[in-house]
């Protein structure tokens, strides 16, 4: 009985010790990313997303594509060529497109309407690879969230068509498929959860939401470039083992409004820095 | 006083998310799958179950991986009919296998599209497996001791390769992919991760 119980007690100390060590080591890690993130604050031009959106902003005002015509007439959803805070509206219905869009879905718009784009042709490897710099959609959409960086996100989802798009962003949030049975809300339905040593957002709950949403578009160090957020989604799809998602997709949006109307309220710090 | 804000807090969250769930439109289920099959163009033609749900699936997502106790049954059952068994009766492989299966993440994305190698189980992107590996996830349980605790019983290697195989026979509506039924992972792969588990000579059990 007595051997048992120092034995229990040994085996207590060992886990104790061995999560002791484990958190006390990411505690240390998520320090060290914490000073790193305080040192870039400090210095607001030092991230390399920056540059991605002045170049956003000389592709915004240049004309471009076979209409050879730039975006000012871009109707953003508060006017044509009105930029400033318009990515803190988005997404948003809108009567030309019959569509609720995102800032990245209605720039595709605008470049097939104004511009002469095609869609396909856009569409077709429109994320970057690791190392190479966001793409011209891409880049224009930096600037465009970056317009509305320090104000909080405040789309309205107030008519029929938004609201359905959220509702059906939730459903996707929760939908599994896939050989690995995965859904968002596998790894994103908890608090402090972590896929080896990343840790997950809850993006569920809304204070967690607020935290996270608005730092994207984010300049990723690991790649070396901005993600977008339509990206993002990709990138989550690839991890689950799903196929390549289309940029602009109803499912890509839906989503995206799901989250944003999940962080409404949040502040918007576009580019963010992500690891 | 502070339990009382905190139980303040709690109501007012609630309401807030009851309210909006209320408002929140039904779904068609059709038309979210429609979306699906058309938003992912160009999946290579034997993908495109991927882009549909199985009945499992379906009333998992449906039922928030909480279905009532009928459901729960019928996936029970559903589940632990399509395991397979080894034919040679073992269920506990190669521990050391298992151990390079449960690092290896390999397999089964679009950039993993033809194979170029054998699919990893990535357990450590979940769990905690060997006190040695510090890289490890935290959405399943941590898996120290797993044999030492059960007594290296032969009857409970028997029940973990159902879980690996299988973990909707087991627990329905687990998050954890279904490695057989889904032929992610061999048979053989299966009971080496059996073996990292479940042998007295694996680290974890050390």
């Amino acid at each position: 009985m007595q051997a048992l119980f120092s034995m229990l007690i040994v085996a207590a100390c060992a886990m104790f010790a061995t999560a002791n060590t484990v958190s006390a080591q990411d505690a240390e890690t998520e320090k060290a990313i914490e000073k790193y993130r305080a040192m870039l604050r400090e210095d607001p031009w030092s991230n390399p997303g920056l540059l991605d959106a002045d170049r956003g902003e000389a592709l915004w005002k240049t004309a471009r594509g076979p209409s050879k015509a730039s975006l000012e007439k871009c109707d953003l959803g508060k006017g044509p060529g009105i930029v400033d805070g318009a990515f803190a509206e988005l997404p948003r219905y809108f009567d030309d497109a019959k569509q609720v869009m995102d800032v990245e879905a209605r720039l595709l718009w605008c470049m097939e309407k104004l511009q002469g784009f095609t869609r396909a042709d856009v569409v077709k490897r429109i994320h970057p690879g690791g190392g190479a710099p966001v793409k011209e959609l891409g880049a224009i959409a930096t600037w465009i969230a970056n317009k509305s960086s320090g104000m909080k996100f405040a789309a309205k989802f107030d008519k029929p068509q938004e609201k359905e798009v959220v509702a059906v962003g939730d459903n996707l949030f929760h939908r599994r498929s896939g050989p690995f049975d995965f859904s968002c809300s596998t790894c994103h339905a908890a608090e402090g959860l972590r896929i080896r040593l990343q840790g997950l957002p809850f993006l569920e709950n809304k204070e967690a939401a607020k935290k996270v949403v608005g730092e994207w578009p984010a300049y990723r160090v690991s790649s070396t470039h901005v993600m977008t957020m339509q990206h993002r989604m990709y990138d989550c799809y690839w991890q689950m083992r799903m196929p390549e998602l289309e940029m602009g997709s109803d499912v890509s949006v839906a989503l995206i409004a799901y989250l944003t109307k999940n962080a409404e309220g949040g502040e918007i710090n576009a580019p963010g820095l992500k690891r | 006083m502070k339990k009382t804000t905190l139980l303040i807090a709690a109501f007012v969250v609630g309401i807030t998310s009851a309210a909006w769930s209320q408002q929140k439109p039904a779904v068609d289920p059709a038309k979210v799958d429609a979306m699906v099959k058309k938003a992912f163009p160009g999946a290579p033609e034997d993908w495109a179950p991927r882009l549909s749900q199985d009945e499992t699936m379906k009333v998992c997502s449906a039922t928030g991986n909480s279905p009532p106790k009928a459901q729960a049954d019928a996936i029970m059952k559903r589940e632990r009919a399509s395991i397979e068994y080894p034919a040679d009766g073992k269920f506990v492989g190669d521990w050391k296998k298992g151990e390079a299966l449960a690092q290896n993440g390999y397999g089964m994305r679009f950039t993993d599209y033809p194979p170029a190698r054998a699919t990893g189980g990535n357990c450590y992107a979940c769990h905690q497996i060997s006190a040695k590996e510090l890289s490890y996830g935290t959405l399943g349980p941590s898996l120290q001791q797993y044999g030492k605790l059960r007594d290296f019983k032969e009857a409970e290697a028997k029940i973990l390769y159902e879980k690996i195989y299988n973990s909707h026979a087991t627990i329905p509506c687990s998050n954890m992919p279904r490695f057989g039924s889904n032929k992610i992972l061999t048979i053989d792969q299966i009971k080496d991760a059996v073996a990292l588990l479940m042998d007295p000579e694996s680290p974890i059990n050390k």
